[in-house]
């Protein structure tokens, strides 16, 4: 996980905030977990959001999304739904037009999980 | 031809900030199961989703394993002209699906 953080951002300082990662704090089914995330930003040309990572802690891959966006999004915001192994915190990160890091996290508990059920 | 389903509303304000939502069937398979035998179920799932606007690409998105099957994405766009949308989604074994939707801006 870590590693892969240090592979979005590089070099540069991982900030905490700005970024809002809305998840149920207990989820019966991991298979399905409504996600959804939003960047505060004016989303203008000038100042706004490039891409929104999500970022698990303990499923077989820590790369959950990313994705890309610009001015023209009008609002930095998302959801899906995502397949969740086990209880743990995700991190969301965004990167904005100038270059800066912002990441938001969410703590999960599942309590039925995903990838444990094989096919019969 | 997978099944999508596309929600944009078809008339809007110009400048309106709007919400696009799409959901494809997929089975999303993660690559990380067992069949019956034993045997692993090898991976199949949509790598990538873009969304052009008028030709205009406003979003794309790099899945992995991780998102839930029948892929449901849900994002913003500002409103400019009328014209359409297209969607594309292209996964492991050559998988491809695209869906369009219009929309009017007055």
């Amino acid at each position: 996980m870590q590693e892969l953080i240090r592979k979005i951002i590089g070099d540069a300082a991982l900030q905490v905030g700005k970024v809002r990662l809305d998840v149920p704090a207990l989820v019966e089914n991991g298979n399905a977990v409504p996600l959804m995330v939003s960047v505060e930003s004016p989303m203008t040309e000038k100042d706004h959001v490039k891409a929104i990572h999500i970022i698990n802690e303990k499923n077989p891959q820590p790369h959950v999304i990313s994705v890309k966006l610009g001015p023209r999004a009008g609002r930095a915001a998302l959801s899906t739904r995502i397949k969740l192994k086990d209880s743990q915190q995700l991190t969301a990160i965004a990167e904005t037009s100038d270059g800066s890091f912002w990441s938001g996290t969410a703590d999960v508990i599942v309590t039925l999980a995903a990838c444990v059920e094989d096919r019969p | 031809m997978p099944r999508t389903l596309i929600k944009v509303p078809a008339t809007t304000k110009r400048g309106e900030i709007i919400e696009i939502k799409t959901l494809i069937s997929h089975p999303m398979e993660s690559g990380f199961r067992v069949g019956p035998n034993g045997a692993p179920i090898p991976r199949d799932i949509i790598t990538l989703f873009t969304c052009t606007y008028n030709g205009e690409e406003i979003f794309r998105a790099e899945l992995s394993p991780a998102i839930a099957a029948n892929p449901f994405l849900s994002f913003f766009t500002i409103a400019r002209d009328s014209g359409t949308l297209a969607f594309h989604w292209s996964g492991d074994n050559g998988f491809a699906a695209t869906e369009t939707a219009a929309i009017t801006v007055e």
